[in-house]
C-alpha cells in the first residue's frame, strides 16, 4: 500500500463502522457512486473482514484502489478514486 | 434520491450486483409494472417485484379467491377464500414490501378499458389464462408501444416471450390467431403442476427487473418453452412478419378488439 504521504486528499468521506460486510462494500459503492467521475472516496473501515473484502469488491468494479492510511484505532481509510460507473 | 439505512439493507443484495447497482435500484424504485392476472403467473412476479421494490405495482384482476386457486396461486392463502384476489395479492405485497405502492384494478381486461390501465404502466405482464385476453393484451401493449411479458402454462408445460416495440415479434407474429375455442383445453379442464406457475411467473418478473434496471438481454424475439417431465428448456427463434395484422408493415388492427371467450370459460 502507498505511504500516506503520497496519497491525494480526498474528495468524500464515509465511516463504514458501524455496518459489516457486506453492508460496508454496499456503503462504498453507493457514495462512490454519488461522487464525480475521478473523484476519490475515503471509507472508514474496521480491520479484518471489511479491510479483505471492500478494496477486492471495489476492484472488482473497476475503481482505483489507492491506497490505506491506519488510523491506529483498529480502524483503516480506505481510499478510492471513482473509474468505473 | 438518497437511499435511506434501511433501503440500503433491503436491497443490498441487488446493489451489490455489478449488473445492477444503485443506479439500477432507483431504477427499478421509479419503475412501473402493470400485472395482469392475479393468479398462478402473476403470483410469483407480484411478490418478487414488490419485494425488489419496484416503485407502483398495478394488477387487475375479476376474479375473488377460490379453493381450487391455492395449488399455484402461492399469493392467496387459506384466509384470503372469497376475498378479490386483487385486495388479496396486495396485502402480500405491503407485507412483503411495504415501500411499494399497489394500485388495484378489480375488473377484467377488455378492449373498453384496456387501452386506459396500460397507459401508466412502463412495463405490462400477461398472466392470463385464457387467448382471447392474451391477444387483446398483445394487441393493446403493440398499439400503446408498451413492452410485454407473455407466458402460458398447462399441465408440465410452460412457455414465454418478451415484446419490445420496435425491437421483435409480438405475441401475433407467432400465434396469429386464438384456436377455435373448442381445439385447446384450459388449465381448468387439462390441469397444471403448481410450481410450473412459479418456474415461469419468475422468468416473467426478471424480464420485468432486467427491463427496468436496463441490464441484460430480453427474450424479445423468442420463445422460451421449458417442459418439466423432460427438463428441456428451449429458445427459439422467431422472426417478426412483416404482414402481421398489429405489428406488421400494413396494420389491419388499429384499436383493441375482444374475441370472443370460450364457452367453458364463461
Amino acid at each position: 500500500m502507498s505511504s500516506k504521504a503520497k496519497l491525494p486528499p480526498p474528495d468524500g468521506f464515509i465511516d463504514a463502522t458501524d455496518v459489516v460486510c457486506p453492508m460496508t462494500f454496499v456503503k462504498a459503492k453507493v457514495a462512490l457512486e454519488e461522487m464525480d467521475m475521478g473523484g476519490v472516496l475515503s471509507i472508514r473501515l474496521n480491520e479484518g473482514e471489511p479491510l479483505q473484502n471492500v478494496p477486492r469488491s471495489l476492484k472488482d468494479e473497476g475503481q482505483q484502489v489507492l491506497g490505506l492510511q491506519n488510523n491506529e484505532d483498529g480502524t483503516y481509510n480506505l481510499l478510492v478514486r471513482r473509474a468505473a460507473e | 434520491m438518497a437511499f435511506s439505512d434501511e433501503q440500503l439493507e433491503r436491497y443490498s443484495r441487488h446493489i451489490i450486483l455489478k449488473e445492477i447497482g444503485p443506479r439500477g435500484q432507483r431504477k427499478l424504485m421509479d419503475g412501473k409494472v402493470l400485472i395482469i392476472g392475479a393468479g398462478g403467473l402473476g403470483s410469483p412476479a407480484a411478490m418478487y417485484l414488490a419485494a425488489a421494490g419496484v416503485g407502483e405495482i398495478g394488477l387487475a384482476d375479476a376474479d375473488t379467491v377460490d379453493l381450487s386457486n391455492l395449488q399455484r396461486q402461492i399469493i392467496h392463502t387459506t384466509a384470503d377464500l372469497g376475498k378479490p384476489k386483487v385486495e388479496s395479492a396486495r396485502e402480500t405485497m405491503l407485507e412483503i414490501n411495504p415501500e411499494v405502492r399497489v394500485d388495484v384494478h378489480q375488473t377484467l381486461v377488455t378492449a373498453d378499458n384496456i387501452m386506459d390501465l396500460v397507459e401508466k404502466y412502463d412495463f405490462i405482464l400477461d398472466g392470463t389464462d385464457n387467448f382471447p385476453a392474451k391477444f387483446l393484451i398483445n394487441d393493446a401493449c403493440v398499439l400503446a408501444r408498451k413492452p410485454l411479458s407473455h407466458a402460458g402454462i398447462i399441465r408440465f408445460q410452460g412457455q414465454l416471450t418478451t415484446y419490445a416495440p420496435g425491437r421483435g415479434p409480438c405475441y401475433r407474429c407467432i400465434f396469429v390467431e386464438p384456436p377455435p375455442p373448442e381445439a385447446v383445453p384450459t388449465c381448468r379442464q387439462a390441469g397444471v403442476v403448481g410450481a410450473m406457475a412459479g418456474v415461469i411467473g419468475c422468468l416473467q418478473a426478471l424480464e420485468a427487473v432486467k427491463y427496468l434496471a436496463g441490464t441484460g438481454a430480453l427474450l424479445t424475439g423468442w420463445l422460451l418453452t421449458y417442459d418439466a417431465m423432460t427438463m428441456d428448456f428451449r429458445k427459439i427463434k422467431i422472426p417478426s412478419r412483416k404482414n402481421c395484422a398489429v405489428c406488421g408493415e400494413n396494420p389491419t388492427i388499429l384499436k383493441p378488439f375482444d374475441y370472443q371467450a370460450a364457452v367453458c370459460d364463461l
